[in-house]
């Protein structure tokens, strides 16, 4: 007999409600063994792998990537006893509640102090059945399910959801005073209400889907009258965060310089067809990374910070080179860390690196801590150039356009060339209009005439 | 139990100190007693040795592969809601069991919340702390039957509680034999930073107190890594309190045996109290709670796992030939057995009633506490019958 057991996300660290699910690691119909990781998620407090409870074979992922889902809702169900006779709609079996189920007694297993929610928050569910699965599942779909957007929506007739108070029952509406004023405005009645609060309490948005109503389930983004309100969070938090710490603390200057990257173009063709190439991604953007790598030690305090607390200005005598990166996750600027001390062929290795493991969404806190100094690939969007923001604790940022078939003036005649724009953000405290003028013109040098300049600086 | 021989190294060897390979991670004179390298060599040292028979060996090595499997599944457990929260003591496991078994029946241990291996080198059923991580009891047990308190949350706290508790055994005439009691206190190097812990050494010092001051170093107090805490080696504190401080590397199961050994059999002599500073590394996170890839580097981690406890002892009983392939799959299913057995039981604790939280509150009972538990039974009982 197929025995379905459903696991509910638990709260994995001390008091969240909610984690976004990153990558499911299985697939209905793998079999899975007991502690075997399914899924990695992010909380506020860390990514993190959650390992199966059960063995058995996946039946149904209950959320898609990307998702973010609240404590207590379903995770996963899994048929602990597979090649069983028919029957999908059995209850679950029996064997030890987890955290926010029923254990056999009907009682709600709930961690002391933690208090996770249970989807169809019951308010003591004592003595109740355990509902079928397929019901519990369906849950959170059918939760203030009735189509119309309408004032004062009735319940959906014979729906699961079960009101936070039977209707002339003697418990009341467990609610807050500001929710009941806001429900009173709206004219909502709260007995018509699933709360999803701690104890099946009625939270304000609760109130609030119950006037704007249609599918429901989209909690991350309430779409109402033709606006998205998308919660600030994650990396676009950080990421906010970052930006108006560094726009408001680092006066930033902007310098630009459009020039012919035609010899660049032809060293990137001849360095791939190099035996000692082989196997790596040579890129336009490798030799920007290197010109600004050897501009760096002709001009040592570019790659510097500056420490209000201490009264100084760290000038760093290594390179943590930064790639900005767009990534399914947001924006994330991984480094590479000593990366004036590789070779060209290293350098290429460590690029390629970088850029997978950010589209693969693996980044790791450590490999985007310690950056010295940026490079934004503005180019790979078809952008000719733009005024970046400095990462907080760099001082510079160089943004590298897109390249064009361009006519230029070259020895004397207006021919086809390869141009770009290079701009550089540099912080005026530390950087002044000349060394950051110099440093830009010595970028601008080398990727004019790498070859010479590798030589010359070699 | 197994025991090291402490008289083995006698005062003439003494000269040899300092002549010695000096500790691993050292900077200035820092001396660190090891008897196992991380490449699973034995190696001697002039004042410590343990003189263990093979079955002796195996025993650690299947006391270390235990705790580490049962630990694997507390961090499984919480991760899948079963659990509030779990403390691993993922790459402590030689620093708890040599500790842990240097220990006579009669001593009385005073662990931090991490200490689950000395807890199983006590024989007691490793499920008793699971209520306290489960949230379903307060972690309260019979210090007295189990010969180990209570697992203490508050840092360095235990401490104090430990050398009051020597103290006592002083006072009580039972210090000065070889059947003598003594105690030990564990703690980290977070701790170290605690004035209870400081506060503890004064007295323990001046009192004489039959107490042993187990620190593990596992390098970070929480994210707060030791560097930031203690400029000169921890172990070296002692000196200034003035009593013996020894560090030993905590990766290695034989040296914290003897170290510990010996240190408890002074104390259990009337010798006073030793600060031992065992040298290790929390390979895991603080707390399930805690993402420590936020503050230490990969590469860090990947050097201590080359000095991986285990491994170790591992790599040290094949050499030695004192056990084989067979033994070791069969030790990793016995600890398989025990981790599936515990899952089960853990999933299977009982909440408490309600009324549970006024219990104990005073062993004679009060009128008081009784009037309120009445009313919150009344209360909880308002609720029986409707649906929600």
């Amino acid at each position: 007999m197929p025995k379905l057991q459903q696991f509910n996300l638990p709260d994995l660290a001390e008091g969240l409600v909610d984690a976004e699910i990153i990558k499911w690691l299985v697939s209905p119909g793998d079999t899975v063994e007991l502690n075997q990781p399914i899924v990695e998620v992010e909380t506020a407090k860390a990514l993190t792998e959650i390992p199966s409870p059960y063995a058995g074979e996946v039946k149904t992922l209950h959320h898609e990537e990307g998702t973010t889902v609240d404590v207590g809702q379903p995770l996963i169900t899994i048929d602990t006893d597979p090649g069983g006779a028919s029957g999908g709609d059995e209850p679950p079996a029996e064997t030890g509640a987890l955290i926010g189920e029923e254990t056999a007694d009907g009682r709600t297993a709930v961690l002391v102090g933690y208090g996770p929610k249970s989807v169809t928050a019951k308010r003591r569910p004592r003595k109740s059945t355990t509902a079928p699965l397929g019901e519990q599942v369906a849950a959170p779909v059918a939760v203030s399910a009735p189509a119309p957007p309408q004032p004062s929506p009735a319940p959906a007739p014979g729906s699961a959801p079960i009101p936070a108070a039977a209707p002339g029952g003697s418990v009341p509406v467990l609610a807050k005073p500001p929710v009941r004023k806001l429900a009173k405005d709206l004219g909502v009645d709260l007995t018509t209400l699933t709360g999803t609060g701690p104890n099946g309490s009625i939270t304000r948005d609760d109130v609030q889907s119950a006037v704007s109503a249609p599918a429901a389930t989209a909690r991350p983004a309430v779409v109402s009258g033709g606006e998205e309100r998308i919660p600030i969070k994650g990396v676009r938090k950080f990421t906010a965060e970052n930006m108006v710490a560094s726009a408001f603390t680092a006066p930033h200057v902007t310098e630009f310089l459009t020039l012919d990257v035609t010899e660049t173009m032809a060293a990137v063709a001849r360095l791939k067809t190099l035996p000692e190439f082989e196997g790596v991604k040579v890129s336009p953007l490798l030799l920007v990374a290197k010109a600004l790598l050897l501009a760096a030690r002709r001009h040592p305090m570019v790659n510097s910070s500056w420490d209000e607390a201490a009264g100084e200005i760290v000038v760093k005598h290594y390179v943590n080179l930064g790639i900005a990166a767009a990534t399914p996750r947001g924006l994330l600027v991984p480094n590479i860390k000593n990366a004036d001390s590789l070779g060209l062929r290293e350098l290429a290795e460590a690029l390629t690196e970088l850029t997978v493991t950010a589209r693969e969404g693996k980044t790791s806190p450590a490999d985007m801590s310690g950056g010295t100094m940026t490079i934004t690939n503005v180019g790979v969007f078809g952008v000719d150039t733009g005024t970046p923001i400095l990462p907080p604790g760099e001082s510079a940022i160089l943004c590298f356009g897109a390249i064009r078939d361009t006519p230029w003036v070259h020895e004397g005649q207006v021919v086809p060339r390869k141009v770009t724009t290079l701009s550089l953000s540099f912080d005026h405290r530390i950087i002044d209009g000349e060394l950051g003028s110099r440093f830009l013109a010595d970028v601008g040098r080398f990727l004019a005439d790498p070859g010479t300049l590798m030589l010359a600086w070699a | 139990m197994v025991n090291g021989d402490q008289n083995r190294a006698g005062p003439k060897k003494k000269a040899a100190r300092g002549r010695k390979k000096p500790a691993a991670a050292a900077t200035g004179p820092v001396d660190m007693v090891q008897l196992l390298t991380p490449e699973g060599e034995r190696v001697s040292h002039p004042e410590y040795d343990v003189d263990l028979s093979d079955q002796q060996y195996r025993d650690l090595y299947r006391d270390m592969v235990i705790v580490r499997r049962l630990d694997a599944e507390g961090t499984a457990l919480q991760r899948q809601g079963q659990l509030g929260i779990w403390a691993s003591l993922l790459g402590q496991e030689a620093a708890q069991i040599g500790s842990g078994r240097a220990l006579a029946k009669q001593d009385m241990v005073f662990p931090t919340y991490r200490e689950h291996g000395v807890l199983w080198t006590r024989d007691i059923d490793p499920i008793m702390p699971f209520g306290l991580f489960r949230g379903i009891d307060l972690g309260g047990w019979d210090s007295r039957k189990y010969r180990f308190q209570m697992y203490t949350i508050v840092i360095g706290a235990q401490s104090l509680h430990a050398t009051g508790y020597a103290m006592g055994i002083t006072k009580d005439g039972k210090v000065g034999g070889d059947d003598g009691e003594a105690v030990i206190a564990y703690f980290g190097d977070g701790a170290s930073s605690q004035g209870d812990v400081n506060e503890s050494f004064v007295w323990a010092s001046v009192y004489n107190a039959p107490v042993v001051f187990f620190c593990q170093n596992n390098q970070y107090a929480i994210s707060e890594p030791v560097i930031r805490q203690a400029k000169a080696p921890l172990y070296k504190r002692a000196d200034g309190f003035g009593f013996p401080g020894v560090r030993v590397d905590g990766n290695d199961v034989l040296a914290t045996l003897a170290v510990t050994t010996r240190a408890m059999d002074n104390a259990r002599h009337g010798n006073g109290p030793t600060f031992i500073e065992a040298y290790t590394y929390r390979m895991g996170a603080h707390t399930t709670t805690d993402d420590p890839t936020r503050y230490r580097d990969s590469g860090e981690v990947e050097a201590w796992r080359a000095k991986d406890p285990v491994s170790r002892m591992r790599t040290f009983l094949e050499r030695q030939s004192i056990a084989d392939t067979d033994y070791f799959d069969g030790i990793d299913a016995e600890a398989q057995q025990h981790a599936l057995d515990l899952r089960e039981r853990v999933i299977a604790l009982p909440d408490p009633e309600p009324g549970a939280i006024f219990d104990h509150v005073y062993s004679g009972g009060s009128p008081l506490v009784e009037r309120e538990r009445e009313e919150f039974q009344a209360y909880h009982a308002s609720f029986e019958g409707s649906e929600h």
